[in-house]
């Protein structure tokens, strides 16, 4: 069959499973949108290309499938830059498409002409120029293999128009063979031994489950082997929904905003077991006075993760899920009432600093609005957050209880990430109830795409945390600059008018007992509403390990007696 | 410490500076870095020196494996190899010292390839320090030019790169 570089791409997108891609049409990549049309494939037209990265990455979050967006060469390849770091530091399966200017024309800075392969080398798993019709196929090929196997990350393909206008004999490629893509190696047996040996002889085991749970589908194996060996667990953000948080097992978030009783529990622990996560400077802290008591167990699919930050006693580079059920199988049953109790007690103490069971004061607290939002939706809502301190407040109060329900941007907190991650998870699970959370300052950054959301007609909902200020940046500043406020008061649109300007039904929120009946009212509309919480505006996420402080050197809410929050 | 990797990769466009871009941004020191073919068509073959008193060589290794056009690495530090290292040198010399300068360079298995009126071009292989050794004898007569190819190292007997 002979068919134009520009078809091809399509034929190879049908193949791989794409429905649905999100992208900006321009000049160079002209050739492959004249195509789509005949293409069962649903193009959503962003109004920024950044929106589409973080589309197609908010996608690939909500179905485990791989995120396709697409954009023209120059500035529109530029403008997915962003997005194509944050789906890399957060291990997101995405293929990104852009046009490149044609083959004679490469090098002579010709119209719209960038070095898009250059630029994104360092964020990307792998990337291709291709310069030949004969070549899209393979490379598209082995762009979505490379992009969800092993450690799954971006993958650019940056196509020349000629490459996409030039006719050639389509041949789906039925394999890939790459050299540096290595199938993962099942554990070994002597590794699982050491590992089974090491918790036998445990008092005081603590999992560190991050998002290769997720990834891997460990969910049960990690849920019956914590409660086989009575390990609690504690969760990363991106971890987050990777164990039920109201298991009794659960401690829930650890590090920089974690709460005190989890990193001291990790201090104190004795077997850290580590799975699929990768010791991130948010959640260690002080590397050299982390977890001084523990052996440490990593689980880790990259190797090169593996003694990178945490030096540890027993490295498996294999896949979780795989590992944990080869270890279900040689563990015996343990009980640690002990050290049950010692994290129990600490548990205590927090709840009761904690603002939630605080009395009412009239006063509208983001926490407040986090966690009623959670009541009124049953805890069931894919929650999509943007990044600052409502995101951690989400972490704290929407407590989650299966993967997938969180989505948010962890390791490069791309602020801006929340609206158009929420339209792609909308279109994995068009099902599921979604709601974006987000600060008044990440909000602005791709609000535009409030015109993606109303073109396509999505029902998504948008809960603005509204304090006035880029909130934790301005926590920093006052706890570690004097609280000198440089640049982070923000004045903002009038969200309610601007949702109106976009066709959307906009409602202001200013008390506590107006978030339930608002959130319910919004939840039984079918159509998307926002929603502007205008909430505390000097308030501080609790508790706080300072960047590179010891794990449990923590600053605490402030608790006076008798004072309402 | 330093560190010798060795490297079969594919032969694409690109591919150094994929092998260059993974070392700038992990902070990993590149002492030298040859490339040139090797046994089988469609693959080159690397030599690599990383000075790891900042990275664990491990560390490069597993990130290198990491790189698509990457076949194989292994650091061959600890294990027994022939390195050489190869040097021209364009130094200072009139009609009347040549034929001592011959000498010299045949002492270190040198050989002067090119001879002008007021300078000749030394060649010289060997390991590094056999290198070093030459070059700093040459030094005080001038000088003027010089090209090291870095390490080159392969395992000695028939243990193949992959490991």
């Amino acid at each position: 069959m002979i068919l134009s570089g520009a078809q091809i791409l399509w034929e190879c997108l049908v193949r791989e499973g794409v429905d649905v891609v999100f992208g900006y049409p321009g000049g160079c990549i002209l050739p492959a949108y004249d195509a789509m049309l005949s293409y069962p494939v649903r193009h959503v037209l962003v109004r920024h290309e950044q929106g589409a990265a973080h589309m197609a990455d908010g996608y690939a979050r909500a179905s485990g499938k791989v995120g396709v967006a697409i954009a023209t060469s120059g500035p529109g390849a530029t403008n997915l830059v962003t997005g194509i770091a944050n789906a890399m530091l957060d291990s997101i399966p995405t293929v990104f498409i852009t046009g490149q200017v044609s083959s004679h024309l490469l090098g002579t800075d010709a119209f719209q002409e960038t070095d898009v392969t250059g630029i994104t080398l360092p964020i990307t798993k792998h990337n291709a120029l291709v310069m030949r019709a004969q070549d899209v196929a393979q490379t598209l090929r082995e762009a979505f293999e490379i992009a969800r196997s092993g450690r799954p990350g971006p993958v650019l393909v940056d196509i020349c128009k000629d490459a996409q206008q030039g006719k050639t004999e389509f041949v789906w490629p039925e394999s890939v063979s790459l050299p540096g893509l290595r199938a993962p190696q099942p554990p070994c047996a002597a590794d699982l031994e050491c590992a089974a040996e090491m918790i036998a002889r445990a008092e005081r085991p603590l999992i560190l489950a991050g998002q290769g749970v997720l990834r891997s589908g460990a969910m049960q194996a990690l849920q019956a082997f914590a409660e086989r060996t009575s390990s609690p667990v504690a969760l990363t953000l991106l971890g987050l929904g990777g164990f039920p948080a109201s298991h009794p097992l659960s401690l829930g978030m650890m590090g920089m905003h974690g709460e005190a009783y989890v990193n001291t529990a990790i201090q104190n622990a004795d077997l850290l077991l580590a799975f699929g996560m990768r010791f991130d400077d948010r959640v260690t802290g002080n590397l050299k006075t982390y977890a001084p008591h523990a052996k440490k167990i990593h689980v880790e699919i990259d190797r090169s993760e593996i003694g990178k930050n945490v030096p540890v006693d027993l490295g498996i580079a294999a896949d979780l899920r795989a590992t944990l059920e080869g270890l279900l199988a040689i563990v015996g049953e343990k009980r640690h009432e002990a050290w049950f109790r010692s994290i129990g007690a600490g548990r205590e103490e927090t709840r009761s600093r904690d603002i939630i069971h605080q009395p009412d004061s009239g006063n509208l607290y983001a926490a407040h609005v986090i966690h009623d939002l959670w009541e009124a939706t049953g805890g069931n809502a894919i929650v999509v957050t943007d990044v600052g301190q409502h995101q951690m407040w989400e972490a704290q109060y929407y407590p989650h209880e299966r993967p997938r329900s969180l989505i948010t941007s962890g390791g490069l907190g791309t602020m801006g990430f929340a609206l158009p991650a929420a339209i792609g998870a909308k279109f994995a699970q068009p099902e599921a109830e979604v709601w974006v959370v987000a600060g008044d300052g990440g909000f602005q950054m791709t609000q535009a795409e409030l015109a993606t959301l109303r073109q396509e007609g999505l029902d998504i909902k948008i809960a603005i945390v509204n304090n006035g200020y880029l909130g934790m940046v301005r926590q920093w500043q006052e706890f570690f600059y004097d609280k000198r406020y440089a640049a982070t008061p923000m004045l903002s649109p009038d969200f309610v008018k601007l949702a109106e300007a976009y066709g959307i039904e906009g409602h202001r929120v200013t008390r506590r007992d107006e978030v339930v009946p608002t959130v319910a009212a919004a939840r039984r509309s079918g159509a998307p509403v926002l929603i502007d919480f205008r909430v505390v505006k000097e308030e501080a996420v609790y508790p706080m390990v300072p960047a590179g402080a010891n794990l449990d050197a923590m600053i605490r809410r402030p608790v006076t007696e008798g004072v309402p929050a | 410490m330093k560190h010798t990797l060795v490297a079969r990769v594919q032969d694409e466009p690109g591919v150094l500076n994929r092998v260059a871009s993974l070392f700038r941004r992990r902070a990993f020191n590149i002492d030298s870095l040859t490339v040139g073919g090797s046994e089988m068509a469609n693959f080159s073959r690397m030599t690599i020196v990383v000075d790891t008193a900042r990275a664990d060589a491990r560390l490069v290794e597993e990130n290198l494996r990491k790189l698509m056009p990457v076949a194989e690495v292994r650091d061959v530090t600890a294990l027994p190899t022939v390195d050489r290292d190869l040097a021209l040198i364009k130094v200072r010399c009139e009609d009347a010292g040549r034929a001592e300068l011959a000498q010299l360079v045949e002492i270190f298995r040198g050989r002067i390839v090119d001879v002008a009126a007021d300078s000749v071009i030394v060649e010289i292989t060997g390991d590094a320090t056999k290198v070093d050794g030459l070059v700093e004898l040459l030094r005080p007569r001038g000088i003027l030019e010089m090209v090291r190819t870095g390490k080159l190292a392969m395992l000695r007997g028939t243990v193949p790169v992959a490991s």
